[in-house]
């Protein structure tokens, strides 16, 4: 029996192994043969093409190749951290709006979830694409559903907080806040521990973290002028303002991520037993605290793990940039391969970026689960 | 009176609501409804009447080009056999969501199915000309990749599933790389990979055409994530089970044969069928590697000149498409785990 499990092994390696042998060795025969070089050296080399936008990082067709990927790099994680943000708070609306009490409400989450998740995320780009650069009036006579945001064919402007000095105060007075409710709500679990008397952490935790930054921003002066975008010429300047590829991708990405999100919300609700409710009640918890300490944690232990694959599922879908032309690591490597050639590299480091980012996430998403597992009960 | 209270004017917050809901209606549902019908252009050989002032919807687009995007490129008058394609596909789904025709005599006809489609599609018997599959396409080339996928991946991800539960450390090694290896990755980066690199991998003179080679990266895509749906039904087999069957005295092959993947496949079906879902609708994205599917020969349709303009319609038609085979697969999905529930519950108050 051992010895046919080591035979049996042996030989899946040995053919594993030759599998990669044969691969590589003819790959490198047709790499000579086509003249194509190979290794990373291309990277330095001038990149040559413009890419239409390179926030954060200014880049022009004279930077090298790997600037050019971190550009795109770059656009990738800004259209999925701020798609996570806004299908984590879509989804949640529109799950619990499917246990609504209210018949219209529910039915109506419900033929949203429905239709976003039987329609492939491609033909939905497409689709909003289609509408935006097709059926959006030009610039000149934009719509404007709310006064500032304006929706045209050349994407949606929006407007933006004025830059002002006292904000860099105002970020500093915020972080030190969240510092400070986080040693109270360590000192007072401990205190809670020892002596079993509660201390309004959450009202006091409030206090800090809103508290200074509201000094700051009112001793300033309040600054609290918008930038709204003014037509110039035949677009938008001022705000911001949002091409018509990253609207696209960042909508249609929130759009069909929150129905999955919405689901899983929902089945982590209705997975806490009625009788924990009941429970709390009976220990004459109030109704908020029941929540935050009862079924809150609880619902969270069903939602999270599914949601953090989610938030992996939005950020792997962004590679469809690709087909609206939003300039996305994706798409920048794919014109990379078509200029210089090498194909390999250009996966590879497709690849090596998307599996870091999945396996450092389940990485994280592995200790937490083990830290929130209830005690004695194997994961 | 009394549901109308209950359920839409239960409260303040729900009253206001209902009203919020009701004046969107009213607000989108008839302008909606005038562009889609009644202003509609149905039928028109050309764009001219869906371009003039007040004309709604340009459905005269899908009528004129149906052809197109349900076959593609195909010779036009062979089109008949891709329709044969597209029927005998469609009855093979509805035989095997019935459960009266669960039993092996199924896999047969599944078999001798694939094989008809296969001579029907390339033909090059007496009466039906040869056709490379550079033609193929149309909604019968989605439905080819998604059936031949599904067919070839679910095999290997029962394997991959068992691997990864093996306790043979290399045979494990070897599968956990497979499965996190291509969960990690965006399926684009396979299909790239198929289109630029797998002709790289082969010995000279050694090509394989371009559908084979992103079935190929499907197939690969679509077997990591079956394997973990298998092995999530491999997980939830009660380890009785396998100790009664060890008890027996029955081997390796014969205990996950006719014990464990019997009970295992059973539990797994509901979430086999949303897997299916997923990779029905990743099937569209071969249009980034240029292989003709539904939503390329859309694509294709309104790059004309003639057409262009009319995304919108365009892009509604393919979605409703998509829409009904993924919605009557979730549904079938939904009706069998409830069955499933009651089976089992049944099965338990008998015993």
């Amino acid at each position: 029996m051992r010895a046919r499990a080591a035979a049996l092994q042996l030989a899946l390696v040995a053919a594993v192994l030759f599998v990669f042998w044969y691969v590589a060795s003819n790959t490198a025969q047709n790499l000579e043969a086509r003249k194509i070089a190979s290794g990373f050296a291309f990277l330095a080399r001038e990149a040559g093409f413009e890419i239409g936008e390179a926030p954060f990082l200014t880049y022009s067709a004279a930077d090298s190749y790997a600037r050019a990927l971190l550009v795109g790099l770059i656009n990738t994680f800004r259209v999925a951290l701020i798609g996570v943000v806004l299908a984590t708070l879509l989804g949640t609306l529109v799950g619990l709006a499917r246990l609504s009490r209210n018949w219209l409400l529910a039915k109506l989450a419900a033929l949203y979830v429905e239709v976003m998740r039987n329609v492939p995320l491609l033909v939905q780009l497409f689709f909003l694409y289609a509408v935006i650069t097709e059926n959006f009036p030009g610039p000149r006579d934009a719509l404007s559903p709310l006064p500032g945001v304006f929706l045209s064919n050349r994407g949606i402007a929006l407007p933006l907080l004025a830059p002002h000095a006292a904000h860099a105060w105002l970020g500093a007075a915020l972080a030190a806040g969240a510092v400070l409710a986080w040693l109270l709500a360590r000192w007072a679990r401990r205190r809670q521990a020892f002596t079993g008397q509660p201390f309004p952490v959450f009202a006091a935790g409030a206090a800090l973290v809103l508290g200074p930054p509201l000094a700051v921003f009112l001793a300033a002066g309040a600054p609290f002028a918008l930038a709204r975008p003014e037509l110039q010429g035949f677009n938008f300047a001022g705000g911001a303002n949002l091409t018509p590829e990253f609207a696209t991708l960042l909508g249609g990405l929130t759009l069909y991520t929150a129905a999955f999100i919405a689901e899983i919300v929902r089945a982590g609700v209705q997975a806490v037993d009625r009788g924990q409710f009941e429970a709390a009640y009976s220990l004459g918890l109030p109704r908020r605290r029941t929540m935050r300490l009862v079924i809150l944690p609880q619902a969270l232990r069903v939602i999270i793990p599914p949601l953090t694959s989610q938030y992996l599922n939005l950020t792997k879908n962004s590679s469809l940039a690709v087909a609206i032309g939003y300039p996305d690591l994706v798409s920048i490597a794919n014109t990379t391969m078509n200029q210089t050639g090498q194909a390999i590299e250009g996966i590879a480091i497709i690849m090596g970026v998307y599996l870091t980012i999945s396996l450092s996430i389940s990485a994280l998403m592995n200790w937490y689960n083990r830290r929130i597992a209830l005690k004695g009960a194997r994961a | 009176m009394k549901w109308l209270r209950e359920n839409l004017f239960g409260s303040w917050g729900s009253t206001l609501a209902t009203l919020g809901i009701l004046w969107l209606a009213w607000t989108l549902v008839p302008p909606f409804v005038q562009w889609a019908f009644l202003d509609a252009i149905w039928l028109s050989p050309d764009s001219r009447p869906c371009r003039a002032e007040g004309a709604g919807a340009c459905w005269a687009l899908i009528a004129e080009k149906h052809r197109f995007i349900l076959f593609g490129t195909y010779p036009y008058e062979q089109h008949w056999r891709p329709g044969v394609v597209i029927l005998l596909l469609l009855a093979l789904y509805v035989a095997s969501a019935l459960r009266r025709f669960w039993r092996p005599a199924l896999a047969l006809a599944w078999l001798g199915g694939l094989a008809l489609i296969g001579l029907l599609m390339w033909g090059g018997v007496p009466g039906m000309p040869y056709v490379e599959n550079e033609r193929w396409g149309g909604l019968a080339l989605t439905l080819l990749l998604a059936t031949f996928g599904i067919a070839f991946a679910f095999p290997i991800s029962i394997l991959l599933a068992l691997g990864r539960r093996s306790r043979l450390p290399a045979v494990r090694a070897i599968c956990i790389g497979w499965i996190e290896l291509v969960r990690g990755v965006p399926l684009i980066s396979l299909l790239f990979m198929a289109s630029v690199m797998l002709p790289l991998f082969l010995p000279e003179g050694v090509s394989i055409d371009k559908l084979l080679r992103a079935l190929i990266a499907m197939i690969v895509f679509a077997a990591a994530y079956l394997a973990e749906v298998v092995r999530g039904g491999l997980q939830a087999v009660p380890h009785g089970q396998v100790e009664a069957a060890d008890a027996l005295g029955l081997g390796y092959a014969t205990k996950t044969l006719l014990v464990i993947l019997p009970q295992a496949l059973r539990i797994a079906i509901p979430p086999l069928v949303n897997t299916f879902i997923a990779f029905f609708k990743d099937t569209s994205l071969v249009v980034i590697i240029g292989l003709f599917d539904l939503l390329t020969s859309i694509k294709v349709a309104l790059g004309e000149p003639m057409w262009s303009g009319f995304g919108v319609e365009a892009y509604l038609f393919a979605s409703l498409v998509y829409f009904v085979f993924c919605y009557a697969m979730s549904r079938y999905s939904q009706n069998l785990e409830r069955g499933l529930e009651r089976n089992r519950t049944h099965a338990l108050k008998g015993a």
